[in-house]
């Protein structure tokens, strides 16, 4: 899972994840994220941007753990 | 640990650090059939043999290579690579050897040569806007700030670059002819919303950026750029639905064959053929998933297609003239990028999490062999120096 969203995510937000053409997704920019913001977010995407949803290929439960990641800094 | 012994042992035998150097410790070769492949996660490149089909040495410690790209020198002798982090650096193909290294910006998206070869370009997000380098020394000659990202910085001849400003909807080029360390800007607004990515026409004619924000594409004549910018294709784009795009489709090698170009639908399952002398979609074809890179071979007579997640294990092969899908493989998951030998009689895909390079026969499809790489993406021959808008 670390990997995938390294490597998936890291295509628009850079494998540091430090931005690219998405937002830097580090724990400084996401620290005062609400979770159901970044999970509603990772599932359905920010319409009007490139920010796709991705519900049809995680679980919520696979949703949930990134966000909470995201939150306290994304493991490498 | 063991791939990286591999390669660096093939490196020493294949090509001694000193090879060309005129001081007589090693054969003398040239570099028309040299290559790189990027080592996205850890920050390396694996420079490549296509006639021995070998890796003949490993350069660490180029930072970020997240999207990372590479130009080359007019005599193919260095390589400039671009980083994600702002990092550029300048190679030495027959040393294997870093010959310069600065960290330009903050955060990168690509770069240029220009058509004399003696400025590169890098386009940056942040701070965005576009630094101009002297290609022999690295040291910065220019600066031009957008205050937007930039995106699509291609060569144009009369020693152009001309770029997309991806928040501001706008085209600019930047022109080095009469002085290079003052060049001259010109500004098309109004251009389309959000250009995410652009070409170069290999005649050097048509600037093209695709628009993320809406259908669509801006077109710029170089042959006549007081014309303005025209938009074409109303209809190319993700269209109503918006379907999710899990990966930018890329336009830099949009492959035109005759007055034909073909190019990745965006969101769709679909290579769109578009018929230049009209600027009119004339047809398209379904493909196993969201095209990444649509890639003709250097005779024209097929195109290549890699996909977004999540069919990116799969490439299929288009018969230009028949437009349909001739040969399908599956050469693993995450199939980031591919390249021809300059005349085409192989190509040579990056399989990101097998940690391979495999190297194909483009006329029976056979694999002709594969090399270790650590979670290789972008893959760079040096015929590139000789061709514009890459
Ligand atoms: C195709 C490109 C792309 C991909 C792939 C992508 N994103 Fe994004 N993402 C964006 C863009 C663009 C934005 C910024 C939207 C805006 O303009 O506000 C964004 C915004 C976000 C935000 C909100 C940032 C903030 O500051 O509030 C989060 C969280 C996020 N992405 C997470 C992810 C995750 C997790 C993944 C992988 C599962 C992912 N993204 C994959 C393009 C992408």
């Amino acid at each position: 899972m670390t990997r995938f969203v390294r490597q998936e995510c890291g295509f628009c937000h850079g494998l540091r994840l430090t931005g690219g053409l998405g937002a830097p997704l580090t724990a400084e920019a996401m620290r005062d994220r609400p979770i159901e913001y970044l999970e509603a977010v990772i599932q359905h995407g920010i319409p009007g941007t490139a920010m796709p949803g991705w519900v049809p290929h995680l679980t919520p439960r696979q949703v949930h753990w990134i966000a909470e990641r995201l939150r306290e800094g994304f493991p490498p | 640990m063991m791939k990286r012994l591999i390669v660096t042992t093939l490196f020493w035998c294949a090509l001694p650090a000193s090879a060309a150097e005129p001081d007589g410790m090693g054969p003398l070769r040239g570099t028309g059939d040299l290559g790189l492949a990027v080592e996205r996660a850890s920050g390396s490149v694996v420079l490549l043999d296509t006639t021995l089909r070998r890796a003949i040495g490993r350069i660490d410690g180029l930072g970020d290579l997240s999207h990372a790209s590479a130009v080359f020198s007019r005599d193919a002798r260095y390589a400039y690579v671009f980083g994600r982090d702002g990092g550029l650096t300048k190679l030495d193909l027959l040393t294997g050897r870093v010959v310069k290294r600065i960290v330009q910006s903050g955060n990168a998206i690509g770069g240029a040569i220009s058509q004399d070869g003696r400025t590169i370009a890098v386009a940056n997000y942040t701070p965005g806007g576009v630094r101009v380098f002297d290609s022999q020394t690295l040291e910065l000659i220019a600066d031009i700030p957008t205050d937007s990202k930039v995106v699509g910085i291609e060569d144009a001849p009369g020693n152009r670059f001309v770029f997309s400003l991806w928040d501001k909807g706008e085209i600019w080029i930047a022109d080095l002819s009469e002085n290079p360390r003052a060049p001259r800007i010109t500004r098309y607004t109004d251009i389309g919303q959000q250009p995410y990515d652009a070409l170069v026409s290999p005649d050097g004619r048509w600037y093209i950026a695709g628009l993320y924000g809406e259908n669509g594409l801006a077109v710029l004549d170089l042959w006549a750029p007081e014309k303005g910018v025209r938009r074409v294709l109303p209809d190319y784009g993700r269209g109503q639905e918006r379907l999710p795009v899990y990966k930018m489709p890329h336009l830099e090698t949009w492959a035109v064959v005759g007055n034909l170009a073909f190019i990745p639908g965006v969101g769709q399952h679909e290579v769109v053929i578009v018929d230049l002398d009209r600027w009119t979609q004339v047809g398209a074809i379904a493909v196993a998933g969201q095209p990444v890179f649509v890639m003709a071979e250097p005779t024209g007579r097929r195109l290549w297609v890699n996909f977004a997640f999540p069919h990116y294990d799969t490439v299929q092969v288009i018969d230009v003239p028949g437009r349909q899908i001739v040969h399908t493989l599956k050469p693993g998951k995450a199939v980031l990028h591919m390249e021809f030998t300059p005349r085409g009689e192989q190509v040579w895909l990056s399989v990101r999490d097998a940690d391979r390079v495999d190297i194909y026969d483009t006329a029976t499809f056979r694999k002709l062999g594969e090399l270790p790489a650590a979670s290789p993406s972008g893959i760079f021959f040096s015929a590139r120096a000789h061709r514009i808008g890459l």
